[in-house]
């Protein structure tokens, strides 16, 4: 066991030096293309599948008293098509994402973590009803993720911890 | 130590103030992703089985709090094994718990002189403080979430203990986690260096041939077959440092299932290594129930 234990301390060390500069970065697009070909995203249906999918969500995000406030009925058909160009992007589907960046869009807000995770949960609900497969989510999922730093509103006004 | 455990509680406290008065214009509770808070490890702390993770337990977001409560069953070879605690957590950030173990000896009790189903039992206290990092969101970068904790420990046979060679039946355990959730590939990586002087997690005491802390690695790998049910291995390492008996690293294969948010059910297979008298196999239930 004695061999182990110098090599976990390197590990937790090597690790940390390698992720530092990445702080440093400019934010990713909100809409990386995560897929090589159409593959991924003919498995959420292509683009019709996209807007059953839409819509399944906003049943849901409607029905969820949590965060079915931060939505403004007359806005929903324009977010709706935002979000299906934009998840059609993110899936190599062909789109160009149209709309405004996440942290323009959401500004002022006021959209806390719990209400980011509960329209992920709405978003999987959506996606389990369409059948798309738990893998294919996770990897929509990872994509969609990182933009809780652009969405959460930070009470201090600063974007890092 | 005790000045640090309570300095821990006083944190908490202090930290949940403006947690709670922000929480007044969304929910209090239950922000957290399916099965991202782990289920509740032997000692208390959110985690896998055996090891703590960087995870912090409750269902709560930031600005949020949450807790839960769970009961452990281990049957090894020649033992019974049972774990019970609650926990608090606030933020996302803080985790504070409280649990007991309970090491029933059975027939290896009456074998020793001791009677059957001699048991030695141990409260733990524990603080866990979420460092930095956000093992689920961050999914764009490498930086894992960081979290670093305390387990204060205190065995109820320290006669029993010292007498087999450990220098205290009172010991404190500090550690580093670091986990990160690779949602894509559904994997979840975690990886715990303890600093310790607990025999068998502190059931035989603390210290013995040396009363010196040793570093011990433990580590955990789980795979997510659906946003309930994740299976996955873990290694937790240990001093063998009692002249008695053998002390050798712990294993265990498990299947995590999340009723729902609100409970959840982990089955294991465990090797718990050589305790006094042979190899420990044996299967691992517990049942966790929270907000």
């Amino acid at each position: 066991m004695r061999i182990l234990r110098i090599p976990a301390g390197l590990a937790v060390g090597g690790l940390l030096l390698v992720t530092a500069p990445v702080h440093a970065e400019t934010p990713p697009p909100d809409a990386p293309v995560i897929a090589r070909d159409d593959h991924l995203f003919k498995t959420f249906g292509g683009h019709d599948g996209l807007v059953r999918i839409t819509d399944d969500l906003f049943v849901f995000v409607l029905a969820d008293r949590r965060i079915n406030g931060f939505f403004e009925a007359k806005k929903i058909p324009h977010i709706k098509d935002m979000l299906v160009e934009q998840f059609c992007q993110i899936l190599n589907g062909g789109c160009t994402y149209t709309g405004k960046d996440m942290a323009t869009s959401h500004a002022k807000l006021g959209i806390h973590e719990g209400d980011f995770n509960a329209l992920v949960e709405d978003l999987q609900k959506a996606m389990d009803k369409n059948h798309v497969p738990f893998a294919a989510q996770n990897r929509l999922l990872a994509a969609l993720a990182p933009q809780h730093r652009a969405i959460v509103y930070k009470p201090n006004g600063s974007e890092e911890e | 130590m005790k000045s640090l455990i309570t300095g821990a509680w006083l944190a908490a406290v202090m930290l949940l103030t403006p947690a709670l008065a922000q929480a007044q214009s969304v929910p209090a509770t239950g922000g957290k992703l399916l099965l991202t808070g782990g289920v509740s490890q032997v000692e208390g702390a959110a985690g896998g089985g055996l090891t703590p993770w960087a995870v912090i337990g409750g269902n709560d977001s930031e600005g949020q709090f949450g807790g839960n409560a769970y009961y452990t069953e281990i049957s090894t070879t020649d033992y019974k094994i049972t774990s019970r605690g609650v926990l608090f957590s606030v933020d996302n950030r803080v985790e504070l718990t409280a649990s007991r173990q309970s090491f029933d000896t059975q027939a290896v009790g009456a074998a020793l002189g001791l009677g059957y189903g001699y048991t030695i039992n141990q409260t733990t206290l524990g603080a866990k403080v979420r460092l930095t990092g956000d093992a689920v969101l961050d999914q764009d970068r490498w930086l894992p979430q960081i979290s670093a904790g305390v387990q204060y420990k205190s065995n109820d046979k320290a006669g029993l203990v010292t007498a087999l060679g450990a220098r205290s039946g009172k010991g404190t355990d500090l550690y580093v986690s670091a986990t990160k959730l690779f949602l894509a590939q559904g994997l979840l990586l975690n990886a715990t260096v303890r600093r310790t002087k607990a025999n068998q997690y502190g059931i035989l005491g603390f210290g013995g041939i040396d009363d010196r802390y040793h570093t011990e690695f433990e580590a955990s790998a789980a795979y997510l077959l659906s946003k309930r049910l994740a299976v996955g291995a873990e290694v937790r390492t240990k001093p063998d440092n009692l002249a008695v008996a053998h002390e050798g690293a712990a294993y265990d294969a498990f299947v995590a299932y999340a009723v729902c948010k609100h409970l959840s059910l982990t089955v294991a297979y465990v090797d718990l290594g050589n305790i006094v008298t042979r190899r420990q196999g044996g299967l691992y239930a517990s049942l966790q129930a929270g907000f």
